[in-house]
């Protein structure tokens, strides 16, 4: 099976931002999008390995806003620490999916032949549907939602997509931090303002 | 030493150096409000907390310094949001300490509680909800560093009663290092190889014009603007919110551009070929309509604010950086390659050798000046014309009479009348538009100037928004004076009603005489004159320029029908600039 790179399409950045740990920072992001009109495809938002920080991936549509002026505007909040912009053919993504599905006898047994082709696992189990997690590229959970569809979607939830950087293959190439946005010579991982 | 959060405040404002706090209180700061009786910080009670923070701004535009305001939980919060508002749009460093409703009761609607944190998120550059009175220090000491570093605004503070009542032990933060601003680094240099690619534009340039706005006033830079100016022969337009940042009566000066700007200062935006933005924003009320704006220029943008550079016109070279620092810089750059002082020759064989003279373009805007000057009628036995009172009150007050405007009609008179030769002497709401300005910011100018003379130049409808804080000057003694052009009506709305909606005028009559403004004037302890003909200008501007024990108000009665000339209507092209009937004939 063929999962595009990036099946939201170009339109869409992913941006990783590195934000304090404190109250408000998610209000003070989603409000800087809603006040200045850009639009988010998704967003997740979990604690880092280090506590003062929480990482913030988000899915920007760039046919709101200039993905420049995106990064600009954010990078003005006095909480975000950094913002790496994750080209999605240099990035690893991820989503999780917990979907519950319609599966009376008679489709079950096809039901969860296509959860095991997409290695997903059965979590929940009542007497006509069933409840699936699934783990992967946003593209693959794209394809499972549009092949389980046809049986009946009851409820489902996507996490919306985190990622990072791909690591390097090569010991001469190294990652760029450009600080203050000016200039792109990494190309693929752009840190536009980065914690000194 | 063993202190209250409250304590730790008014001390911790004490050791940023703050002179003068304009407030109100109410039970939610109750606690800071003690401390201020033992503290060598001046607070100035207003009688609205709209006032406290225009009076801050103005505190802030004349001084450089940022304004502090105080204000109580719930109301006394939300009355303080139009001036962060406005001092959020127009960069004004602003540092706004409002009381809340104890932590354990956050939450649960109690009375006057209000997310006054979560209203403000967007229209302060940032905030604070203090929950622990040992942080206080700290957090003040990062409020005045966030408002008054990279481009200025406003913040606030807000601290909950029981954090103030909360004892802690003092300390004060010895650096920058203890202040926990992991995201915050404002950067003021520009880069070296843009800022050499910006001098090398410059020497090409064959009909350029130096685009200044506020961030020249920010940035302390109107000395080395002058210096750019003088040194390239470039002329300078100045926005609204830069009036001041270069000598009116300066040979190169053209004047404002913009929606209401002088027909040769938008006309030299349109045609120019180099436009150098420094400090300026492209904001629509400058650009008219972005895609015919300045069509054949090439746009160097100098801001402090990276996110300003390309937000609606693409440069060609966009410098992030301080503009005093720039400039000097540029200054340098330019003497690198072969420009050399005004007067001398550049250097033979340079860049600065080959450059185009200026000389026919300078021709071309002595012509339009000619043309279409910025004029009025003014006939002897009609109605008294509001740029008259401008220009007489101009030219009997001294050269560095600090000027507050409110918003509207008279605004535009005043910034295009007045010839501001000095920076830091003309106050005003630009980006947000905040009528009822004038007189709270006028008192916050006088406080902070009280060597130099301040005239609040307002509009009726402006005026009664706001004039209760009259009281408060003729309380503290804070003798500013008011000249308010009463037309008697909303006179922009009006303006634009009679030429936009075929003179249906919905809304906008006032009355001239309801209310009394000389009786209202001295029931506020001020004194109170009354002009209706051209003749009795002079006389009153005398008297009132005589009084420094009071505040003074003049109800100038002024024609109603006249109108802000030249106009670019809202949505057009600068190219289809509308100048008056006295104005000049045969404009595009």
């Amino acid at each position: 099976m063929v999962v595009p790179a990036d099946a939201a399409g170009v339109r869409h950045h992913i941006l990783s931002v590195l934000v304090e740990n404190k109250s408000g920072v998610l209000a003070r992001v989603a409000s800087l999008f809603s006040r200045r009109g850009y639009n988010i495809f998704s967003l997740a938002v979990a604690p880092t390995d280090d506590e003062r920080f929480s990482r913030i991936t988000i899915v920007v549509d760039v046919e709101s806003a200039p993905l420049e002026q995106i990064v600009r505007q954010l990078d003005k909040l006095v909480n975000v620490v950094s913002i790496t912009e994750l080209a999605p053919e240099h990035a690893t993504e991820g989503e999780l999916l917990l979907l519950t599905v319609a599966a009376g006898p008679a489709e079950r047994g096809q039901v969860i032949q296509l959860v095991g082709v997409f290695e997903g696992k059965i979590v929940d189990v009542g007497r006509s549907s069933l409840t699936v997690m699934l783990a992967g590229t946003p593209g693959k959970i794209d394809d499972f939602e549009h092949l389980i569809r046809p049986y009946g979607i009851v409820e489902l939830q996507r996490t919306g997509r985190v990622a990072l950087p791909r690591l390097e293959r090569h010991a001469t190439s190294q990652l760029h931090s450009v600080a203050g946005g000016a200039g792109d010579p990494a190309g693929d991982r752009r840190t536009i303002h980065e914690a000194r | 030493m063993r202190i209250t959060g409250a304590q730790a405040l008014i001390k911790s404002l004490e050791m940023q150096g703050v002179e003068v706090v304009f407030g109100l209180p109410g039970g939610a700061i109750l606690p800071v409000y003690d401390p201020i009786l033992d503290s060598t910080i001046r607070h100035i009670l207003v009688r609205h907390e709209q006032g406290a923070g225009h009076a801050a701004e103005g505190y802030a535009h004349v001084t450089g310094r940022p304004g502090v305001a105080m204000v109580t939980s719930g109301p006394g919060a939300t009355n303080i949001v139009t001036p962060l508002m406005d001092a959020m749009m127009d960069s004004i460093p602003l540092v706004v300490v409002s009381g809340q409703v104890p932590t354990a009761a956050i939450g649960t609607d109690a009375f006057q509680e209000t997310a006054i944190t979560t209203i403000t998120m967007g229209i302060t550059k940032h905030n604070w909800l203090v929950t622990n009175a040992a942080d206080i220090p700290r957090v003040v000491a990062e409020a005045f560093h966030v408002a008054t570093t990279g481009r200025p605004g406003p913040v606030l503070i807000d601290v909950p009663k029981d954090v103030s009542n909360a004892e802690m032990d003092w300390y004060w933060p010895q650096s920058l290092d203890e202040l926990d601003l992991p995201g915050y680094h404002p950067s003021t240099t520009g880069d070296p190889v843009l800022v050499r690619q910006a001098a090398e534009l410059i020497l090409q340039a064959q009909r350029p014009v130096v685009y200044a706005g506020g961030g020249i006033l920010k940035a302390r830079a109107a000395g080395v603007l002058r210096q750019l100016v003088e040194r390239t022969g470039i002329p300078v337009v100045t926005t609204l919110m830069a009036r001041g940042a270069f000598p009116d009566r300066h040979p190169l000066a053209l004047g404002m551009p913009g929606m209401h700007g002088n027909y040769t200062a938008v006309t030299a935006m349109q045609r120019a070929d180099l436009l150098l933005a420094l400090g300026s924003r492209f904001d629509d009320r400058v650009t008219g309509k972005v895609a015919a704006f300045a069509p054949g220029a090439k746009v160097v943008h100098v801001d402090i604010d990276p996110a300003e550079l390309g937000k609606v016109r693409r440069p060609d070279v966009a410098i992030a950086g301080d503009c005093k620092v720039v400039i000097e810089a540029l200054l340098e750059a330019l003497h690198e390659l072969g420009l050399g002082a005004p007067g001398t020759e550049p250097a033979p064989g340079s860049p600065a050798a080959a450059r185009p003279d200026l000389a026919p373009w300078l021709a071309q805007l002595r012509a339009w000046q000619e043309q279409f000057p910025l004029t009025y009628d003014q006939d002897s036995g009609g109605p008294l014309k509001p740029q008259f009172v401008v220009e007489t009150l101009r030219d009997m007050t001294p050269d560095d009479t600090i000027v507050v405007a409110g918003v509207g009609q008279h605004q535009m008179w005043a910034s295009q009348y007045w010839k501001f030769d000095h920076p830091y002497t003309w106050v005003n709401s630009g980006g947000s538009g905040t009528m009822g300005f004038a007189v709270p910011a006028s008192i916050g100018a006088k406080v902070g100037r009280p060597d130099a003379m301040v005239w609040a130049i307002d509009g009726d409808g402006c005026f009664q928004m706001t004039a209760q804080e009259l009281v408060t000057a003729s309380a503290e003694r804070i003798p500013v004076k008011v000249a308010i052009l009463n037309n008697a009506y909303l006179g922009m709305v009006r303006q634009w009603q009679e030429l936009f909606y075929e003179e249906r005028y919905s809304e906008v009559y006032l009355s001239p005489d309801l209310p009394d403004y000389v009786k209202w004037a001295e029931a506020m302890g001020c004194v109170g004159l009354r002009v209706e003909t051209p003749e009795e200008v002079a006389p009153a501007i005398d008297k009132a320029n005589a009084v420094d024990d009071r505040p003074v108000v003049i109800d100038f009665r002024t024609d109603a029908f006249e109108k802000v000339y030249p106009m670019v209507p809202a949505g057009a092209s600068n190219d289809d600039i509308i100048v008056g009937p006295a104005q000049g004939q045969g404009g595009r």
